[in-house]
């Protein structure tokens, strides 16, 4: 009896070893351990045997089925564990290869500057303001104290559409604009293109600046100071030294240019800031009586300041564009390392 | 303005470096611009005295010259210059000199001859560009001197970039007033007699426009040499100010106008008839100016004149016939003062820029005629001889410059300044600077000097009070403000958000100037009026965009050309348009489109954009805004659009862009290489938005069901949705097209769409029965008003 069992345990094995794969596997199962198979077979010879052998019998065919069961049982597991490898294996995908879809492209490095301006400013909180660029020579050189003869608009170089009828030189008569229909206190920003009749390696006839001007009933020239210093500092996010030096603009009094300590050398002297460790980065002032004039405004009750700055110099010296035509030429090789 | 340093400290020498001087300049306003060498470095060049001169044994050109160099034995030094005489003075570079360009000087034999050193041109101690002979010097330049102490050249050139009111800073003396108060020095100039008339000669002078020449001062000098030669030091610091030598005249009068500001004119006497006039000049008149260049004045102008004609246009050239010349023996010197605003402009009217015009627009002080006269009358006899005769001036008191004393508070510099100074600092400033003060109540009265023109109003003072403070010394603070919010109205798409929109969908942004060449512009949108501009930079930037595609489109096209085969574009800028005496200058938003759909890419095939690409980022724009439910897109012909891919896009049914495939025939004459897609809205389209609003949710399932129906080619499938949802009732919630299929077992004339209609109500769940009968529905309608028919 025992040796038969043993054979069978035996024979199993070899099956188990043979199967191949599940679905083999299962016909052994159904072989040996199925409701015909041939345990089942052996148990049901168990009653040809006296009632004292019928346990230990019993409990022998037991044991070698559980045996089998377990054998089996293992034989499957190992086999789906391969299985579930082989696949893995075989959709495995080479991810250094690059991904796909739509690429992102870009905003342009004088709007990506334009916008940091706006942002910075507008923590503080000014608002933006927008004008005409046909603009009248009311509002571009008159209200803003450059008459006729000024010697000053000859330095515009200004384009013309008839007598009276200009392409804005700058983005000042914003802060005309602004002013002529509202009551201080203003914080306000004005970006924007303006144009001069000027082309040559640092003149684009076309660039863009920002105005910017806040009056009030106590504004000061420390606030201007204040103001520009805390600007150019986060805008460069360097501790650059600043300095003031007086200039003059005809809607200003007083002006002042100011200068940043060089970028490049930090000050000791080189090619970008001709050796004098400073660069010229905007000019501005307290607002011309004789503009809030202009404006209706009343000067004994109002004082303010304005400054102009070119946003092209700052993209520049930001992100060490070495020529400023490149801008406008809208090369994707230029303007895809602004991604 | 350009100035030689020693010149400067001539009159006011602080102990201060160079270095130090430039940095007072720059920060009291006066910008220095450049600094340099008044000579590059050289040494071991003395003044030497050419005792001999004899031919060369065996060369015809060379001479042999015994030079004394003041200490041993005269030097033999073979020259080849022509202009080489016994008795001159000339520099003279000893053996072991050292010239410019590190030229050594050695013992040399020259054609058999030994040579002991070299007589110099100005050209080789780096004094001049170029050189005809041997630098002469005067005939009593010591001999042996070092050339480099002899001409002072151890000096450099100041370049300033003066602000234009700053006039009074166009010479030394007024360069030297602001050093002297920024320093608190004073300052001396050189010794400057009156020369007494030693003939009574006079010519008669009437002044016919007295508001633009308020004085007129003038002398006559005869007998004069006007072949003698300005002296070197007189000459250098002409140089050193970037003034060339033209004679002893014209060298005097520019040397008073460097040191003084004071322009003058010589005219020649002799070639003067019957007396100087000054009037407005007739229009039409004409005038041949120093340069050569015949001029027709306007009744604008300001001429000197004489009986027979104009002689000059006042305050900014001298003519050509009544100039100084070498022949020249009597002289008449003019010294006027005309008014600023008179001459503003006028130069430039004639293309025209001088020494003389820069100074009188921006301001000559009227009280220096008399004395600047009389400096170049001295300076010149020291040079030509000749006998002066009494001065003469015409003057109308009432049309000088007046100088009305202006007030200024203590308190408003503070109030301006935000920060107080001392009154007795604000008092010592002002007065340093030669402005009269007095003191008044609660601050001064202040008259400026008949030099500054720039002294108007109180700011004005404020500003020169800072200045000389100094800037950097004043404080800066943060300004306070209330804390106040902003509206933000929620509605507004901003810009930076569409922007990055296009840039997330892979378009890079550009910026075209907004100017174009007329002849894109004609092609792309022949119909606008484009306005033109009267001075354009060049023919092909001489108009007004009238479509922002007349800048992309060039832009597109250069990139093309420069191997990029996938282009995508946007830009954000005005447009200008004409209607009548009407401009309008409208926000837009365009892109233009060129190239494969995606980026070149493994694994997807490489399909060329096309229109409903573009179509889906131009319609994304308006979901940012919450309104794509009220953009159509209608078929519709646009000149630079091909007739069978353009739309006309409309907002609430009106028209706000176009979008579509470049026409080819614009392909063509534009040279474009690759198929094109623009599209182009007003900004105000995409940026007015409105708020998201919400709907109840349904707790009941959708149905889904498709349906292909076959309809007419041309038939617009908006026109199919249109017909289904009005056919439908309300629980169609959404209609969607998921196939457009034309060719085999369709009519060739007919196409049949795909749709998707998902249907679902609020308050119960949906029978078949019903979704059947609304599907029934909208087939029947669709075959009766659009002739559909179900696709088997
Ligand atoms: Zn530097």
């Amino acid at each position: 009896m025992q040796t038969d069992l043993d054979k069978l345990v035996t024979e199993a094995g070899s099956a188990i070893e043979a199967a191949e794969d599940l679905a083999a596997i299962d016909e052994v199962r159904v072989r040996f351990l199925g409701k015909k198979g041939l345990f089942t077979e052996r148990m049901k010879q168990l009653g040809k045997l006296s009632p004292e052998e019928r346990p230990a019998a019993g409990q022998a065919i037991n044991k070698a089925k559980q045996s089998v069961q377990q054998s089996i049982q293992a034989r499957k597991e190992a086999m789906q564990v391969a299985e579930v490898q082989t696949r893995l294996a075989a959709e495995a995908v080479d991810v250094t290869l690059p991904g796909r879809g739509q690429s992102t492209g870009g905003v342009h490095p004088v709007t990506r500057t334009l916008e940091r301006i706006e942002h910075l400013f507008g923590q503080l909180g000014f608002e933006v303001a927008e004008g005409p660029e046909i603009e009248d020579d009311y509002h571009n050189f008159e209200a803003l104290n450059i008459p006729e003869s000024h010697p000053a608009r000859a330095m515009h170089d200004t384009f013309y559409f008839d007598e009276h009828t200009v392409l804005r030189t700058h983005t000042s008569p914003v802060q005309i604009r602004v002013m002529e229909g509202r009551e201080p206190p203003f914080r306000v920003i004005a970006p924007g293109r303006a144009y001069r009749c000027d082309s040559d390696l640092t003149h684009t006839p076309m660039f863009h600046q920002v105005e910017g001007f806040m009056v009030d009933e106590c504004t000061t020239f420390a606030d201007l100071k204040g103001i520009l210093d805390e600007f150019l500092r986060n805008f460069f996010e360097q501790e650059l030294a600043v300095r003031f030096r007086p200039s003059y603009f005809p809607f200003t009094e007083p002006s002042a240019e100011v200068d940043v300590q060089c970028v490049e050398c930090g000050g000791s002297g080189c090619r970008l800031c001709s050796h004098t460790g400073w660069i010229e980065i905007l000019g501005c002032g307290m607002i011309h009586p004789e503009v809030f004039r202009h404006a209706g405004l009343d000067s004994e009750r109002y004082t303010g300041f304005a400054f102009g700055v070119g946003v092209e110099r700052l993209t520049l010296l930001r992100y060490g564009v070495n020529d400023l035509r490149l801008f406008f030429e809208n090369d994707l090789r230029f303007l895809e390392q602004f991604r | 303005m350009r100035f030689s340093e020693r010149w400067l400290r001539e009159w006011v020498d602080p102990r201060v470096s160079t270095r130090e001087l430039a940095d007072q300049l720059t920060m009291a306003g006066l910008e220095v611009d450049a600094i340099e060498p008044a000579a590059p470095a050289f040494d071991g060049v003395v003044v030497g005295h050419v005792l001999h001169v004899e031919p060369h044994p065996d060369a015809d050109k060379l001479r042999v010259c015994k030079v004394d160099v003041g200490e041993g034995e005269p030097l033999d030094i073979v020259c080849g210059a022509s202009n080489v005489h016994e008795g001159m003075r000339v520099p003279t570079a000893v053996v072991g000199a050292r010239l410019p360009g590190d030229f050594k000087i050695k013992k040399a034999k020259l054609r058999g001859v030994p040579s002991r050193g070299m007589l110099c041109s100005a050209k080789e101690l780096g004094l001049a560009e170029a050189s005809d002979g041997l630098m002469e010097l005067q005939a009593d330049a010591p001999i042996g001197t070092s050339i480099r102490d002899y001409l002072e050249l151890d000096d450099v050139s100041i370049e300033l970039g003066l602000t234009p009111n700053r006039a009074d800073c166009l010479s030394i003396v007024g360069i030297a007033r602001e050093v002297g108060a920024l320093n608190r020095m004073d300052v001396n100039g050189p010794h400057m007699e009156s020369v007494s008339p030693v003939i009574e000669d006079t010519f008669p002078v009437e002044v016919d426009a007295p508001v633009d020449c308020a004085r007129y001062v003038g002398r006559v000098i005869r007998g004069i040499d006007a072949t003698a030669e300005t002296p070197v030091w007189m000459r250098e610091r002409l140089r050193r100010s970037g003034i060339r030598s033209l004679g002893p005249v014209v060298d005097v009068t520019n040397y008073v106008l460097l040191e003084l500001g004071q322009p003058m004119h010589g005219f020649d006497l002799n070639r003067l008839r019957s007396g100087i006039w000054v009037r407005k000049a007739e229009e039409g008149e004409t005038l041949v100016l120093l340069t050569g260049e015949k001029i027709t004045l306007s009744s604008e102008d300001l001429v000197i004149a004489d009986g027979s004609g104009p002689l000059a246009l006042a305050g900014i050239m001298g003519g050509e016939a009544s100039g100084v010349s070498e022949q020249t023996r009597d002289i008449f010197l003019e010294s006027a003062f005309f008014e600023p605003t008179r001459i503003a402009g006028r130069a430039r009217g004639y293309g025209l820029h001088t020494d003389s015009s820069h100074r009188f627009e921006r301001g000559v002080d009227a009280q220096l005629q008399q004395c600047a006269i009389e400096r170049a009358t001295e300076l010149l006899l020291g040079i030509t001889g000749g006998r002066p005769g009494p001065v003469i001036e015409v003057v109308s008191e009432e049309y000088l410059p007046a100088r009305t004393p202006v007030a200024i508070r203590h308190q408003r510099i503070t109030r301006v300044l935000g920060s107080e100074i001392p009154a007795g600092q604000v008092q010592d400033v002002l007065e340093r600077l030669d402005m009269g003060v007095t003191s008044i109540d609660a601050g001064w009265m202040v008259t400026p000097p008949s030099f500054r023109f720039d002294i108007r109003i109180e700011e004005d003072l404020i500003e020169e009070v800072a200045r000389v403070v100094g800037y950097n010394n004043l404080p800066g603070c943060a300004p306070t403000a209330p804390l106040v919010m902003r509206t933000e109205p929620e509605a507004e798409v901003p810009l930076t958000r569409l922007r990055r929109l296009l840039v997330d969908r892979g378009y890079q942004e550009a910026i075209t100037y907004s100017f174009v060449e007329p002849r894109v512009q004609e092609v792309l949108d022949p119909e606008a009026d484009a306005i033109p501009l009267a001075n354009p930079i060049s023919a092909d930037l001489s108009v007004m965009r009238t479509t922002l595609w007349s800048g992309l489109i060039p832009a597109l096209i250069r990139n093309l050309n420069r191997q990029q085969g996938r282009v995508r574009l946007f830009e954000t800028g005005l447009r200008f348009l004409r209607s009548g005496e009407e401009t309008r200058q409208e926000p837009m938003l365009a892109g233009v489109v060129a190239g494969s759909a995606l980026p070149e890419q493994w694994g997807s095939p490489n399909r060329p954009v096309d229109f409903f690409d573009v179509k889906g980022d131009v319609e994304e724009l308006f979901h940012l805004s919450g309104r794509a439910e009220n953009v159509t897109f209608e078929a519709a012909e646009h000149p630079a659009l091909h007739p069978g891919q353009s739309a006309l896009i409309r907002l609430d049914g009106e028209a706000i862009g176009w979008i579509g495939a470049l026409h080819p025939s614009v392909e063509a004459s534009l040279d474009l290489s690759a198929r094109a897609f623009i599209f182009e809205v007003r900004l105000d389209a995409v940026t007015h938005g409105r708020l998201p609003q919400f709907h109840e949710l349904s707790r009941f399932p959708a149905i889904r069901r498709d349906i292909a129906v076959v309809v007419e080619r041309d038939m617009p499938a908006a026109k199919v949705a249109e017909c289904a949802r009005a056919a439908a009732p309300e629980i169609l919630r959404e209609l969607k097209f998921f196939d457009v299929y034309e060719g085999e077992h369709i009519d060739s004339s007919r196409k049949s769409l795909a749709l998707r209609l998902t249907l679902q109500s609020q308050s119960r769940t949906l029978t078949d029965e019903e979704v059947d009968a609304v599907i029934d529905g909208v087939v029947t309608t669709l075959g009766n008003q659009l002739g559909a028919s179900l696709r088997e």
